[in-house]
């Protein structure tokens, strides 16, 4: 049997798939098939029934689900065909799938595949959060499954658990369900998504603990109670029938890294340079797999952008140069990318995207060997976006590997 | 569930459906007995069985002369054609004893000769350089060690529920939610429980984590005290299974087998067993401190577990016992038989121990002439899944590649599950690296209503 075959394959139906699968039939590549696990393609936009989405791609102001179905139909009128409840089970070198769909398996062959996994959040086991096994400990995800798209509700009275973006966007869910989580803890000294969160914690009182340790969670079938110690070393015990673990979003990247391409310790998705080139170069990546987490308009940016690259690579796949992206700054939890290719394409729009582990005002240097290439006053703190131009970098003439430094 | 109008009646009532309890029932009925299995829980295995380490063990390192030793090897022995008949898979992936102090490498000699004793022969000493060429990823502290080749990784749920669901095809019959009160004999068993009275020839208590409860029920005394002994482990992500071959075993002490790393059949890495005493038979309960140190001890022996990513985090409970060995008696006057003590090697035991317990009951039974064979879950990452056969229905679970087919079959099947636990063991269904982030929404709508303890709260039965 010989395998079917298509020009570009995306692995991943959310947001940086779709509107990078528009943008590639738009550039008229050959045949695109998005590869889409779930029933239906969108991602995690399709479960977040509140605001805002969509401002910058439709200027118009959306709730997740039909911005996701916008793009869901703005790729499927482009002419990608967008393939549902279909698993990729294997990368194969050179550009080739293993997929298995609801018939069962079959290989794909795409002459580029373009890897859009995105992330989810890290469980409570990654967080090494104590106690029982009971039911009603979910992530945002999975509440918002369930309640958007399936109309189930997991419980009455939740505790939230984590204070970022994501945790405001389950808080906003609860309110959909009618009900007003009982608290919300955080085990940084701080909340992240403060001015967000303010408007709740003042007018509907949401009591906020920061500073939290020992978390412990108590059931015998269903959740209990949850246990902490606060930050003056009270211990802390809250009845309630639901956990919500929030945020700290990580890349899905389980597909890779039981492949054959390189993937990067910092970021945990691939290596990739500034067009989203993996290490296999039929293989690029977009969206959030490439570095965790931005928001769904930023990523529908980034598929286009890289849209652009693979249609470019399609047409004519130069032979290029490139050199390792590095930084040894204990600072900073990851970079992307992690290779620059030394070209003179037009990188005006290319930016290095850092993630960092503490919060920081230094200046930051691009050095090549004993040559400062380009630096600048850097302040950021961590899961916040942060980014630096590509273009100066680029312009200094890189001959070998970039290594990124800070000065206080 | 309504309670049965007339009462149950049997040759064997067989209270508790853990590791044990199924072999045992298992066995009995195809020795051609009338069996009944009582589960206190709301699903089987839901005791000590629900948590341990999943190996297949020689038993290279129990006491010689020991009912532990006996039942472990001869349980080890027919595990093999048993597995081949009911489709459970088995990976062969042999164990390594290393010493990482002066003193533990003293101590490998009499382990060597004490595995020797105990019929397991081809165990055999290894150099430090023998150990780093093939584990070559083990940290360099690394002393020596011995090899012990016939240690297996098996699926313990489904190796239980095969056990269970053969007597059940043969004619056993389960009741879950079934709690045993109390009891009166009189020639025969009159066993009160929660679901009505049950009539039964014969006893057996296997009842785990609550032997010396139910054998103070029944007898009015208790031979034993269970000593519940926690054990937490981390599961490591399935990209840690390249890190490492064989189960790593550290030099036993007394009252531990210590902290192990092995593989397991499903594709993780496992790191544990702690071994914290404790009264309380149901607190099965992590902390983060523990699971923090567990995994620097894994750290310590396998450096590129600190890369790893964590997938799950879990506690076992052993029904430990103030006396070392298994705790095994006939009460011949009443025909009841406890099976009591079985600490850390139930699963590797399980099937010694059933023959053995057939052999104390000692009922004349003619054994089925051709009993009906099951087939097992089949939920090994080393073995052909269901996503890769044709028309499974499209993947639900997408970290452990777990099919709506598989999922429709077990609800639908002769052992539904009844919680979200059972049907996690019986298809592995959020026991991925996401723990349930993608797929608990098309779960629940799955399993609305076909759990007795449903994932959404409002639909409760």
């Amino acid at each position: 049997m010989s395998d079917e075959s298509c020009a570009v394959a995306v692995v991943g139906g959310g947001t940086a798939g779709l509107s990078l699968a528009r943008e590639l039939m738009r550039r008229e590549v050959g045949p695109v098939v998005v590869l889409e696990r779930e029933a239906e393609a969108g991602g995690i936009p399709r479960h977040c029934g509140h605001y805002p989405f969509g401002l910058r791609e439709y200027n118009r102001l959306l709730k997740g689900p039909d911005y996701a179905r916008r793009n869901r139909d703005a790729a499927a009128r482009a002419g990608a065909e967008i393939r549902t409840s279909t698993t990729v089970t294997g990368l194969l070198p050179g550009g080739r799938l293993e997929v298995s769909g609801p018939s069962g398996p079959a290989v794909l062959a795409a002459k580029r595949v373009v890897l859009c996994t995105g992330v989810r959040e890290s469980t409570r086991a990654q967080r090494l959060i104590g106690g029982d096994r009971p039911l009603g400990v979910v992530s945002t995800g999975a509440l918002q499954g369930a309640v958007y798209l399936k109309g189930i509700r997991p419980f009455h009275r939740p505790v939230i658990f984590g204070s970022e973006l994501v945790s405001f966007s389950a808080l906003q869910t609860c309110a959909h369900l009618g009900i007003t989580p009982l608290a919300m803890v955080e085990e940084e000294p701080r909340i992240f998504a403060r001015r967000l969160f303010q408007p709740y914690l003042w007018l509907k009182r949401l009591p906020l603990y920061t500073g939290i340790s020992q978390p412990r969670i108590k059931g015998a079938g269903r959740v209990e109670v949850l246990n902490f110690i606060d930050r003056h070393g009270a211990n802390r015990t809250i009845e309630t029938d639901g956990i919500i673990i929030s945020g700290r979003f990580r890349p899905e990247a389980a597909l890779l890294h039981r492949s054959h391409i390189e993937v990067d310790p910092g970021t945990g998705g691939p290596v990739v340079d500034q067009f989203g080139r993996c290490s296999d170069p039929a293989y690029f990546s977009a969206g959030n797999l490439v570095r965790p987490a931005e928001t769904s308009g930023w990523c529908w940016f980034e598929g286009v952008a890289v849209a652009e690259h693979v249609a470019e690579d399609l047409a004519a796949a130069g032979k290029a140069r490139t050199v390792p992206l590095f930084t040894r700054e204990p600072r900073i939890r990851f970079i992307a990318p992690q290779r620059l290719r030394l070209v003179h394409a037009d990188s005006s729009d290319s930016v290095i995207y850092i993630g960092l582990e503490t919060s920081i005002d230094a200046t930051l240097s691009a050095r090549c060997a004993d040559r400062v290439l380009w630096s600048a006053p850097l302040r950021g703190r961590p899961r916040r976006r942060l980014t630096v131009p590509l273009e100066p970098i680029l312009k200094a003439a890189p001959d070998g590997p970039v290594e990124l430094t800070l000065q206080d | 569930m309504t309670p049965p109008a007339n009462p149950v009646s049997c040759d064997v009532a067989i209270i508790g459906a853990g590791i044990v309890g199924c072999a045992i029932a298992r066995q009995l009925t195809l020795d051609g007995l009338r069996v009944v299995v009582l589960e206190k829980a709301l699903d089987v295995l839901d005791g000590a069985s629900k948590g341990n380490s999943a190996i297949l063990h020689t038993g290279f390192d129990a006491p010689p002369g020991s009912l532990e030793q006996r039942c472990m090897a001869a349980g080890y022995r027919d595990y093999f054609d048993v597995a081949a008949e009911l489709g459970l898979p088995i990976l062969r992936s042999g164990a390594m004893v290393l010493a990482w102090t002066e003193e533990q490498l003293a101590a490998l000699p009499d382990l060597i000769a004490k595995a020797h004793d105990n019929g397991v022969t081809d165990v055999t000493p290894l150099t430090r350089k023998q150990i780093v060429s093939r584990e070559p990823n083990l940290s360099d502290a690394v002393l020596g060690g011995f090899e012990i080749p016939g240690e297996y990784l098996i699926d313990p749920w489904a190796t239980a529920h095969a056990y269970l669901l053969q007597a059940l095809s043969n004619g056993a019959r389960l009741m879950r939610g079934t709690e045993v009160l109390s009891g009166r004999f009189d020639q025969s068993w009159l066993l009160e429980t929660s679901q009505g009275e049950i009539k039964a020839g014969h006893v057996v208590n296997c009842a785990g984590l609550y032997g010396d409860i139910v054998d103070q029920r029944l007898l009015g005394h208790k031979s034993f005290a269970i000593r519940p002994r926690k054990g937490q482990f981390i599961v490591f992500d399935k990209a840690a299974s390249d890190l490492v071959s064989a189960t790593i075993l550290p030099v036993p002490t007394e009252t531990t087998k210590g902290v192990v790393i092995c593989r397991t059949i499903f594709g993780n890495v496992l790191v544990g067993p702690t071994a914290e005493e404790q009264d309380s038979r149901t607190d099965a309960a992590t902390d983060r401190q523990t699971l923090l140190a567990l995994k620097s001890k894994g750290v310590a022996m396998l450096p590129g577990l600190e890369r790893c990513e964590i997938t799950a985090a879990y506690a076992g409970l052993r029904p430990a016992s103030e006396h070392k060995d298994y705790q095994i008696r006939h009460h011949d006057k009443q025909a009841c038989v406890t099976v009591g003590a079985i600490r850390s090697t139930g699963l590797s035991a399980a099937l010694g121990i059933a023959r053995h317990v057939a052999t104390l009951l000692g009922i004349a039974s003619r054994p089925l002439d051709a009993p009906r064979t099951i087939r097992a879950d089949r939920l090994s990452d080393y073995h052909r899944r269901d996503w890769q056969e044709p028309d499974h229905g499209g993947i639900v679970c997408h970290c452990e590649l777990v099919t709506r087919r598989e999922i429709e079959q077990v609800l639908d099947g002769p052992m539904p599950p009844a919680t979200l636990q059972g049907l996690k063991r019986r298809t592995r269904v959020t026991m991925g690296r996401c723990q349930g982030f993608y797929c608990t929404a098309e779960l629940a709508e799955i399993t609305e209503e076909r759990l007795q303890r449903t994932i959404g709260c409002d639909h409760e039965r």
